[in-house]
């Protein structure tokens, strides 16, 4: 699903956030992302969802190469990924449904589709009941749900998620694992970046540690090189 | 693309689309009626004053249009020369190529049209003998009914040493027509610089719309909005600026035109004409409108390509 081959980034004035990166995530994979603040996971991150480009190296995203890819092409790419974020990037000057409505309507799916898939994703976070309700009103957990639900309403083949627990105490964080973990029971591909390594350790999915830049210790059962059957 | 809605919606969930987001455009403009107000007045004054320059000066062109094929030289010969001689002078004047016909007016005619026309008839029954000159009319050919031709034609003729004085009867209408051309051209260029005060006006409000929805627009891209989608509802916004703006404008201009009529309508009765102020026609609302939506859309077009670019989710 996702390869990284020999991926560096280096910002503008010089600074190294990736270096040499080799990854593969197999489809259907779900992984952990961890490491200090300032490793690398953000950006590996952004670097999937077309927020950076790479210094060096090529990343293939479900077999299509990223370095290919215009910027007018960035918004298909980005179609088929949720990504969540940490400060769940709520809309607040409309109400629930209307948020995590936005994918479909961006994607041009018709009114009763829309109101289908909304329901069904707002079900899965246990927020049906939160439809018609202001984000703002919302504590911070439910929040999350509601970015949650918006990065799961259009079925993506991938789930990104940048901390998605960090602003919550570990009961809550640890029911937005098993969210994650659910949705990739049925197929999505989900990779996560926390720090919160009690909480990965419980979940038992493999994890892929960066420190300043680069690999320390890479978790996942494919290692880089070896062929993927996909 | 295996996440993309069955093709056969895809056309007509566009059109949905388009019309969802100009009505959402108009609602958020609808929520702050007294800024969109505000914006859609500069809007029409600036609009509205070429209009009614247009207006007006449109009016005035029409009252003198009649004087058009009017010009005429006279020429005032000599009181000595002899009808003979002012005969053969006509002859050959028929024969200018400049001159389309000339007419005859002898001194017993002259007398008589002086009559007529100053009322002084009886006082010149008194005169021993007839004072006026015999005056030959030159009607020029009208290819050469233009200002400079026409008087250069006077000045050949008033150099024939039987003619004491040749006088163009209609320059001042050729003066106003000048004028008038002179009050056209401001008129285009104080449009355009009204035009371009439109595209600011418009411009600048989307920018500032833009701004306060940065944050939408940052969450839109990161969930796979195209440029095109995002665009759409700025874009909307200024036609209905335009739209708002343009509405206003007409009104503007025909409340002015209201309040103008009467006035006019009695200044021409005092100059026995029924003159009437003739309004926006259909066509020029049409106009008007289309012209101000536009302004709109391309002012709003400048500050989205410029100010959209700046906003990329980091």
């Amino acid at each position: 699903m996702i390869h990284f081959d020999n991926i560096s980034k280096r910002y503008p004035g010089g600074h190294d956030a990736l270096s040499r990166i080799n990854l593969r995530l197999a489809k259907g994979q779900m992984a952990f992302l961890t490491g200090h603040s300032g490793a690398g996971k953000s950006t590996l991150l952004k670097l999937i969802a077309m927020i950076e480009r790479p210094t060096r190296g090529q990343i293939f995203l479900d077999g299509v190469n990223l370095n290919n890819i215009s910027n007018r092409k960035i918004p298909y790419i980005r179609r088929n990924i949720g990504i969540i974020f940490q400060n769940h990037h709520l809309l607040y000057d409309r109400p629930v449904f209307d948020n995590v409505a936005m994918p479909l309507i961006i994607q041009g799916y018709r009114r009763q589709e829309i109101h289908k898939r909304v329901r069904a994703a707002l079900n899965q976070v246990g927020l049906l009941n939160k439809e018609k309700s202001d984000p703002i009103t919302l504590s911070g957990g439910e929040q999350q749900r509601i970015g949650i639900a918006r990065a799961i309403v259009h079925k993506p083949l991938l789930l990104l998620a940048d901390e998605p627990t960090g602003n919550l105490d570990p009961e809550l964080s640890r029911e937005i694992m098993q969210l994650f973990a659910r949705f990739n029971q049925v197929g999505t591909t989900v990779l996560i970046a926390s720090h919160d390594l009690d909480l990965i350790k419980q979940m038992g999915a493999p994890a892929i540690s960066l420190h300043n830049g680069q690999v320390e210790h890479n978790g996942l059962p494919y290692t880089a090189g070896t062929p993927v059957s996909r | 693309m295996r996440n993309s809605p069955p093709r056969k919606n895809r056309f007509s969930a566009y059109l949905g689309n388009h019309l969802r987001v100009s009505f959402a455009s108009l609602g958020r403009l609808y929520v702050q009626p007294v800024a969109t107000l505000m914006t859609a007045a500069v809007i029409a004054i600036a609009l509205a004053l070429p209009m009614g320059l247009y207006i007006a000066l449109d009016n005035v062109g029409q009252l003198s249009s009649g004087w058009d094929g009017s010009t005429q030289i006279s020429l005032f010969l000599h009181t000595e020369v002899k009808t003979r001689e002012a005969q053969k002078l006509m002859q050959r004047l028929q024969k200018h190529k400049a001159i389309k016909k000339v007419e005859f007016i002898d001194k017993d005619k002259g007398l008589e049209q002086f009559k007529e026309i100053s009322g002084f008839g009886d006082a010149l029954k008194h005169l021993d003998s007839n004072p006026l000159p015999i005056v030959l009319v030159v009607h020029p050919k009208m290819t050469t009914n233009q200002p400079d031709r026409t008087s250069q034609l006077v000045k050949e003729l008033g150099k024939n040493k039987l003619v004491e004085l040749a006088q163009l009867d209609v320059q001042w209408v050729k003066r106003l027509y000048t004028f008038l051309d002179i009050a056209n051209r401001s008129i285009w260029v104080i449009s355009s610089m009204l035009a371009i005060a439109v595209l600011l006006i418009v411009g600048n409000t989307i920018r500032l719309d833009i701004q306060n929805r940065c944050e939408e627009i940052e969450v839109s891209k990161l969930i796979g909005a195209s440029d095109a989608f995002i665009r759409r509802p700025f874009l909307y916004t200024g036609i209905w600026y335009g739209l708002i703006g343009g509405v206003l404008a007409w009104i503007i201009t025909q409340i002015s035109l209201l309040l103008m009529e009467d006035p006019i309508h009695r200044l021409a009765l005092l100059y026995h004409s029924d003159f009437r102020l003739s309004g926006l026609g259909a066509g020029l609302t049409l106009l008007l409108i289309l012209f101000s939506c536009s302004l709109g859309l391309v002012g709003s077009w400048i500050a989205v390509r410029r100010h959209l670019k700046e906003i990329e989710p980091s």
